[in-house]
């Protein structure tokens, strides 16, 4: 049953120092304020899933928590590249960052294989691409019935997953609408999860009636931080801020003004500094 | 003559190989800023696809990420990634997939990994993304790339996403039943695959291009086809529609939130 508690207080619990850690969001609704609170309390070694790296990523490796990345698409979208991502592959700063390079086809297959407690995800791809020969964990499979070939990778089966959410009940039901990603996906797979959220109601009131995508008793911790989803978007709330995607690109840039930001903006700062994000637009009716 | 760049000849032509009943899925920039413009001038029923899960997607502004809120709010339904890939992709319900990358070779053949050797990289680029299973699983390609010596090479330092492979029946050999690259659209002339061969061949160069520019801007030796067409120049009405989309986007991601 999910525990309504601080989001320091959810990563102490949840997140611990060599731990696989899947924090999802495709574009809308990364999770931020959660990334800047491993960082602050220093976590290492971890092994980091994530279809698009994203800033998310970007700063977490910069910071040195990362050993291992395992991605598809690992760039600053429609800017260029993540600075952080690529200084520590090029010249492994400030660590040796292993990677296992996937596509997105196989990350999300590999999602919905862990969600459905599957060893392994199959479909139809890689075909005459490199991908496999760099990538030990893509194999062929045959298909016993139409002896077709298909590519075979394992499931993901996180020790953390770390999302954000528009909003949760008091119980720790969560609900989201939009671009709905693999949020629900890497939950599902993952031993533990920790889920922020914009607001926490008492009543969730008019919605969709299939917004809910994870009951209270699949989640781990649930943390209200309002803005935590800063400078991605959160549908209904606030936009995504592209000026500072693009303003990102500067500060990554170079190392010493990744890491003057990174002191300014997350060590000495906590979740309540994204509060200054957080908006919430008035329904359309 | 209307005034216009080499990149608006480029987005322009591009939008002209979309049908009206095309389902087109949707790579950021380039491809994008084409589908879009077709939507908005002689392809309004095309229907848009964006690797977020957004089907049938109408931006008024150009999103500078894949699943930028306009995407969604102006879709028709929004489906989780998981779904998009299976269903909707590797289903086989998509009839154009649309690609750019850093690198291509004769082939059409993509990379958008690593420039220089995989684990010693001279340049990390962001990766594959979603491109592998597109170049396999649309019903045909669409490539829009801008040419240069660097970027139109002999080699590719890495095979990201097939386009012909080695050439021939190189894709059926795979297995893989759909057409592959059927246009390379550059901002100096179109492509289109040799019916045997499979190589791309200069099929129509845009106005004021001399086959030189094309041949000095490409790393292989291009081959022309027998009858190349001079490809239309850009109308008053693209022109303006592919403008104000672009000055709207601009005024959008200008603002910051």
């Amino acid at each position: 049953m999910a525990r309504i508690v601080s989001l320091a207080e959810a990563v102490k619990a949840a997140v611990r120092d060599g731990d696989t850690v899947a924090m999802e969001g495709f574009t809308h609704l990364i999770p931020h304020a959660a990334g800047h609170e491993i960082i602050r309390q220093g976590r290492k070694h971890l092994t980091l899933i994530r279809m698009t790296p994203d800033l998310i990523y970007d700063q977490l490796i910069g910071m040195g928590c990362a050993g291992k990345l395992i991605f598809s698409w690992g760039g600053n979208p429609g800017v260029g590249s993540l600075h952080r991502f690529r200084d520590a592959v090029e010249n492994g700063w400030p660590n040796r960052l292993e990677i296992v390079e996937h596509s997105h086809a196989a990350m999300a297959n590999a999602y919905e294989a862990g969600a459905a407690n599957l060893p392994f995800a199959a479909f139809r791809g890689y075909i005459g691409s490199d991908l496999p020969k760099v990538n030990p964990h893509i194999k062929r499979i045959t298909c016993p019935f139409t002896g077709e070939s298909l590519a075979a990778v394992p499931s993901h089966r996180p020790d953390v997953a770390v999302i954000h959410a528009q909003r949760a009940d008091r119980k720790g039901n969560v609900m989201i609408e939009g671009v709905l990603g693999v949020q629900k996906e890497a939950v599902l797979a993952s031993k533990r999860s920790i889920v922020t959220v914009e607001e926490i109601v008492d009543d969730f009131g008019p919605r969709n009636l299939n917004a809910v995508i994870l009951p209270s008793w699949t989640v781990g911790y649930v943390a209200e931080v309002p803005g935590g989803a800063f400078p991605s978007y959160a549908q209904g709330y606030y936009p995504r801020n592209n000026a500072f995607y693009k303003e990102w690109d500067e500060i990554a840039r170079e190392r010493d003004t990744f890491l003057a930001w990174m002191k300014a903006n997350v060590l000495e700062k906590g979740p309540d500094a994204f509060r200054q994000y957080a908006r919430k637009l008035e329904a359309a009716e | 003559m209307a005034d216009y760049k080499p990149n608006e000849m480029m987005t322009i032509a591009a939008s002209r190989a979309l049908k009206d009943t095309d389902v087109c899925f949707v790579g950021i920039g380039q491809p994008s800023a084409a589908a879009n413009l077709a939507r908005l001038n002689h392809a309004p029923n095309v229907t848009l696809i964006y690797e977020s899960g957004t089907l049938g997607t109408k931006p008024s502004v150009l999103p500078l990420s894949i699943g930028d809120g306009e995407l969604c709010e102006t879709a028709l339904t929004t489906v989780s990634v998981p779904e998009m890939f299976r269903y909707w992709l590797q289903g086989g319900r998509i009839s154009v997939g649309f690609l750019g990358g850093a690198q291509i070779d004769k082939y059409a053949n993509l990379n958008t990994t690593v420039v220089g050797d995989y684990n010693k990289p001279k340049v990390r680029l962001p990766g594959g993304g979603g491109a592998p299973e597109i170049a396999i699983s649309c019903g045909e390609i669409f490539i829009i790339m801008k040419q240069s010596k660097r970027s139109f090479v002999n080699k590719i330092d890495f095979f990201t996403s097939i386009g012909h492979g080695s050439g021939g029946d190189s894709r059926e050999k795979f297995g893989v039943r759909t057409k592959g690259p059927t246009r390379l659209i550059t901002d100096l002339a179109i492509y289109e695959p040799d019916a045997e061969t499979k190589e791309m061949v200069v099929t129509s160069i845009h106005p004021g291009v001399t086959r030189e520019a094309i041949q000095e801007n490409t790393g292989w030796t291009v081959r022309f086809a027998n009858d190349v067409a001079r490809t239309a120049e850009p109308t008053k009405q693209e022109l303006e529609i592919l403008r104000d989309l672009n000055a709207r986007t601009a005024r959008a991601h200008g603002e910051a939130a």
